[in-house]
């Protein structure tokens, strides 16, 4: 596939967004000493990158202006379901974030577990996307969900870590870095897991069953046009193999590898200040990620369109 | 999900006749642009990289080593399937299958130019277009088939219309006095990627060997 930016921003940043706000609602129900200016930060935050997801999902759409038609199809769609959750998703966080403003107290473990089960439903939402295309295979699997799952808690658990230290809350910044680094170490554990299994597999439709010819040796000579279309633009990333080793290589430094060594020697007392760093180096690692997980899928509609004549 | 309707539309292609000329490609792109479903765009028409909205292409294939290599001409639109995977991915609803004769339309009203129908379709069947931004696709020609302004021999997609080697068969799959049932039956039709379960409606007729003059086997 072509990977396209606003689909890579909209789900790296929202999936860090579930992240922080995952992490934030279990400190509070696990009745860690949160100071409230942290949590409004925090929560803003969270709210930005929300907002700056769901804007960049727009930026996807042919039609924006008929986005709201898109929460029609629940029943079958698992797009019109993600557009379900994530507004009620960006609700119960703004909810959370205007609740002590406007002095209301809403009752506090109902607030935090609603917004853990709708960021852990929104992961699931996003992921099914892809994953519930049979017949790209290397979407078509329970690894897409435990990815989209563990990246966005490993980026949201980082980014909670380095707001701490920012804010001046180290004792809850030093709590967090042991887990930042198990999350991000379980991450690209999973991530490398489907790697390995792209890298793999073999591709159920062959050019044979795409056009119903059994001959041992069967090329294309014209797609059909000269000059592209539609499916030669959509598909295909037209970056070379070198280029996409290297994609592989900043997702691997980047995403999990500078960010786990960062976070193990802050875990051997190394100053927070090298926080914002592995922050940093994640987001670049995330993009990375994202685009590679959108150029490694190879649509079997690719098969009909090899050779321009 | 799979649910069988009474009558289903479809094409069925003759393998054995096309002759790659494109002239279905072009009727389609004429009938289409002007009609319901149009207009199809066509940027940098007259550049150096034209690019467009097509319905329907013909695409060539070699096959087999010398001196047994053939030529395929392969045309591929919609295949209109039974269980069009491309039709519960649609947030909106735009992409459907008519109960009323099976076939795959975008209401183009409705579509938000999201692009995912066109991810969960493993033919490549579907086309969005530059210019609208809607998800654009073979429509059978439906405003051409019930029009009972035209003479009832002329209601029949406008590819087969235009089809000079008669490789293109228009007809109800369900019916089994259908011209393509018939055709499927006795002449091996067969469906792309069976691999999917797609079903599609669609189904090829494959290519018969005939043996050189002169050569006994």
């Amino acid at each position: 596939m072509n990977p396209a930016w606003s689909v890579i921003v909209f789900t790296t940043v929202a999936g860090a967004a579930q992240g922080l706000i995952v992490t934030l609602a279990v400190a509070v129900l696990l009745g860690l000493p949160l100071s409230a200016g942290f949590v409004d930060g925090a929560l803003i935050c969270a709210l930005m990158l929300l907002l700056a997801g769901l804007g960049s999902s727009f930026l996807h759409l042919g039609r924006p202006l008929r986005a709201w038609r898109s929460v029609a199809m629940w029943r079958t769609s698992w797009l019109s379901r993600e557009v379900i959750v994530l507004p009620a998703f960006i609700a119960v966080v703004a909810m959370w974030w205007l609740s002590p403003h406007l002095g209301l107290r809403l009752a506090t473990p109902w607030l935090p577990l609603t917004a853990i089960a709708l960021a852990v439903l929104l992961w699931y939402c996003t992921a099914m996307i892809y994953a519930c295309i049979r017949f790209i295979q290397e979407w078509a699997h329970a690894l897409t969900v435990i990815n989209y799952t563990l990246i966005g808690l490993a980026s949201g658990l980082l980014l909670a870590t380095t707001l701490a230290a920012v804010s001046n809350q180290s004792p809850l910044a030093r709590l967090l870095v042991p887990w930042a680094f198990v999350l991000t170490l379980l991450a690209w554990t999973s991530r490398t897991i489907a790697l390995r299994r792209n890298a793999r597999l073999k591709p159920k439709s062959t050019l044979q069953s795409a056009i119903g010819v059994r001959a041992p040796r069967l090329t294309q000579k014209s797609m059909g046009m000269s000059a592209g279309s539609f499916n030669t633009r959509e598909f295909f990333h037209g970056a070379s193999a070198a280029a996409v080793r290297h994609v592989r290589l900043a997702l691997h430094a980047l995403c999990f590898a500078v960010p786990a060594a960062l976070l193990l020697i802050m875990l051997l007392g190394a100053p927070l200040y090298l926080l914002p760093l592995a922050t940093l180096a994640q987001a670049v690692g995330l993009l990375a990620e994202r685009w590679l997980f959108f150029a490694q899928a190879n649509h079997p509609q690719n098969l009909y369109y090899q050779t321009v004549s | 999900m799979s649910e069988t309707l009474a009558k289903q539309l479809a094409l069925v292609i003759d393998l054995n006749v096309c002759v790659g000329c494109h002239a279905c490609v072009t009727s389609c792109k004429q009938w289409n642009t002007s009609g319901a479903a149009g207009p199809l765009a066509d940027e940098n028409a007259y550049d150096a990289n034209p690019t467009g909205t097509f319905f329907n292409r013909v695409q060539t294939y070699e096959a087999d080593t010398f001196p047994n290599t053939q030529t395929i001409h392969f045309p591929k639109s919609c295949l209109h399937c039974e269980d069009p995977p491309c039709v519960p991915v649609c947030p909106t609803g735009a992409s459907y299958k008519r109960k009323a004769d099976g076939i795959v339309l975008v209401d183009y009203d409705k579509c938000i130019g999201c692009k995912y129908c066109s991810w969960a379709c493993p033919y490549g069947a579907r086309e969005l277009d530059e210019e609208r931004q809607v998800m654009t696709k073979c429509t059978l020609c439906v405003d051409r088939i019930y029009d009972e302004l035209l003479p009832p021999q002329d209601r029949k997609p406008a590819c087969v219309m235009a089809c000079p080697t008669g490789a293109r068969l228009f007809g109800d799959v369900k019916d089994p006095d259908s011209e393509v049932s018939v055709a499927i039956r006795e002449r091996g039709g067969y469906s792309l990627m069976p691999e999917w379960g797609t079903r599609p409606a669609n189904q090829y007729l494959p290519r018969k060997i005939t043996p050189a003059f002169g050569d006994s086997t």
